[in-house]
């Protein structure tokens, strides 16, 4: 299970880094996000009954919602914008 | 042990689709990938005695966020018909990069026993509703307050669109 994680970390990295579109970078960051979850399921199974994890897990949920619907009306707007998706396209700050 | 294959098959299920993602080139395929890597993680949950947050994943993950960037996907495709192509940059230096975050990961984690579901007692979801509302309290009510928050910010940034088909 940790393994998984790590792997799925990994991927998530690649993903931000690699593809071209801010889309595809909000889905490798959620996919980054499930990664921690894992991590912390996984620790909460070897250490203790208490289930701190799962509740700790759960707010990481609750934060991976909050941004992702940030995350895409800010993509919608610049969209909007520049008309384009491209992170490295949009260059300026000058609003 | 029949659960053991099971929880491997999920796992690989989860990791084979996650590895889909970056290979694959279409959006939509990739969100609708991310999809079962989500589901696939649910399961893992699901064996691991995460049964609420199995739950939570499915109906957060999988029906929320989503939703949320697959309509974002509709809404920045030019509507031309065609499946929307993204383009790869730094493959090598993404590729470096996640190697080497991998093989690190892996060399340091400590050993290798969490890869089996033990026996631990069976999470009780009362007992975790208990320990939200008495002992994490404050923290729960701060992750409304943060709900809030995101929602009119999100209501807010894209209030001065004005839609695009007439």
């Amino acid at each position: 299970m940790l393994y998984l994680a790590a792997f799925l970390f990994s991927i998530g990295i690649i993903i931000v880094m690699v593809k071209r579109n801010a889309i595809m970078v909000l889905l490798g960051i959620e996919l980054m996000l499930n990664a921690s979850n894992l991590n912390f399921v996984a620790f909460n199974q070897q250490h203790g009954q208490q289930s701190d994890g799962h509740i700790f897990a759960l707010f990481v949920i609750i934060v991976a919602v909050c941004e992702a619907a940030v995350g895409l009306a800010i993509v919608l707007r610049v969209y909007k914008y520049y008309n384009t998706s491209v992170p490295d396209e949009i260059a300026d700050l000058k609003g | 042990m029949m659960v053991i294959w099971i929880f491997y098959f999920f796992v690989a299920l989860a990791a084979s689709s996650a590895l889909g993602i970056v290979f694959s080139r279409n959006v939509f395929k990739s969100a609708l990938l991310l999809l079962i890597s989500l589901l696939s993680v649910a399961a893992v949950y699901v064996l691991s005695f995460a049964e609420f947050l199995a739950m939570t994943q499915i109906m957060i993950y999988a029906g929320g966020i989503l939703v949320v960037i697959i309509f974002g996907i509709m809404l920045t495709t030019k509507i031309s018909g065609q499946p929307l192509v993204v383009d790869n940059t730094n493959i090598f230096w993404g590729g470096l990069t996640g190697i080497v975050l991998v093989y690190i990961l892996i060399r340091y984690l400590p050993g290798g026993s969490a890869l089996q579901p033990n026996d631990l007692a069976a999470e009780n979801i009362s007992t975790l509703g208990l320990r939200i509302f008495v002992d994490y309290t404050l923290p729960f009510e701060v992750a409304g307050l943060l709900l809030l928050i995101a929602l009119i910010g999100a209501a807010v940034v894209t209030s001065h669109l004005k839609s695009k088909v007439s």
